[in-house]
């Protein structure tokens, strides 16, 4: 995907990739994270996203022309020492501790379960979250309306 | 458990948050960079959902909720960045973009 010249192309297989991330939150019984993820990832934010790539148009740049310059080398190298931190962090934090998995209910990541969590132990992230979307909306607008110029 | 063991997914979500990272820090049109950050916050997600099930905790499943619901202003802002440059002529290069100025 990040290695696609044409956004349109990358957009695409991010659609994929959120695609069958859904599908693995389904084997990992989080049956409402799944659908909001189709929904609201490889629904709503993919078709504005083309809608964008459309209306901006034109190529990207292409990542691997002209041989490797120093800012690739660094790219790669700052990617490696990510990699290894995570790496690392993992395996200082959980090392053995995978194995024992805990019993399920029934209802673990329903739609009633997960609305009745968020809305009593983790109300305020709610009440949050909603006042985050809401000033993204405006600002969004404010960003994408006409600049009145003086 | 059904289908694979928890630290796959960790796993797959380490190499996917790698893929993210060395596609904000390769690329540069700002288009592709969003995108590259879309795979790193989903990366996260997967983790998440992963140790929620692991553990047997619903907490962690509305946290990446709240992760998706962030995900979602950031692209509006993001977007509409992008939009704004287009309209003032700016060309689409996190390389070349180095004023504030409106």
């Amino acid at each position: 995907m990040i290695s696609f010249t044409n956004p349109f192309f990358s957009a695409l297989a991010l659609i994929g990739n959120l695609a069958s991330l859904a599908v693995l939150y389904l084997l990992l019984s989080a049956e409402f994270v799944a659908a909001a993820q189709v929904l609201v990832y490889a629904g709503a934010v993919m078709v504005m996203f083309l809608f964008v790539i459309a209306y901006v148009g034109g190529k990207a740049d292409a990542p691997f022309e002209g041989g490797p310059s120093w800012q690739t080398l660094a790219a790669f190298v700052a990617g490696g020492v990510i990699l290894a931190n995570i790496v690392i962090a993992l395996g200082l934090t959980t090392s053995g501790r995978l194995e024992e998995e805990a019993e399920l209910t029934q209802a673990f990541g329903s739609p009633a379960a997960i609305g009745g969590v968020f809305l009593t132990n983790h109300l305020l992230a709610f009440e949050i979250t909603s006042i985050v979307l809401l000033v993204a909306a405006v600002g969004g607008v404010i960003l994408g309306s006409e600049r009145h110029r003086g | 458990m059904m289908g694979p063991d928890v630290s796959w997914y960790v796993i797959l979500s380490t190499i996917l948050f790698t893929t993210g990272a060395l596609g904000v820090l390769l690329r540069r049109n700002p288009l592709i960079v969003l995108l590259s950050l879309e795979i790193m916050l989903n990366s996260a997600n997967l983790a998440l959902i992963g140790f929620a099930r692991h553990l047997g905790d619903s907490a962690g499943q509305v946290f990446a909720l709240a992760v998706m619901a962030v995900a979602a202003s950031e692209v509006v802002v993001g977007l509409g960045l992008v939009v704004a440059l287009n309209r003032s002529r700016v060309p689409l290069d996190v390389d070349r973009l180095s004023t504030l100025r409106g």
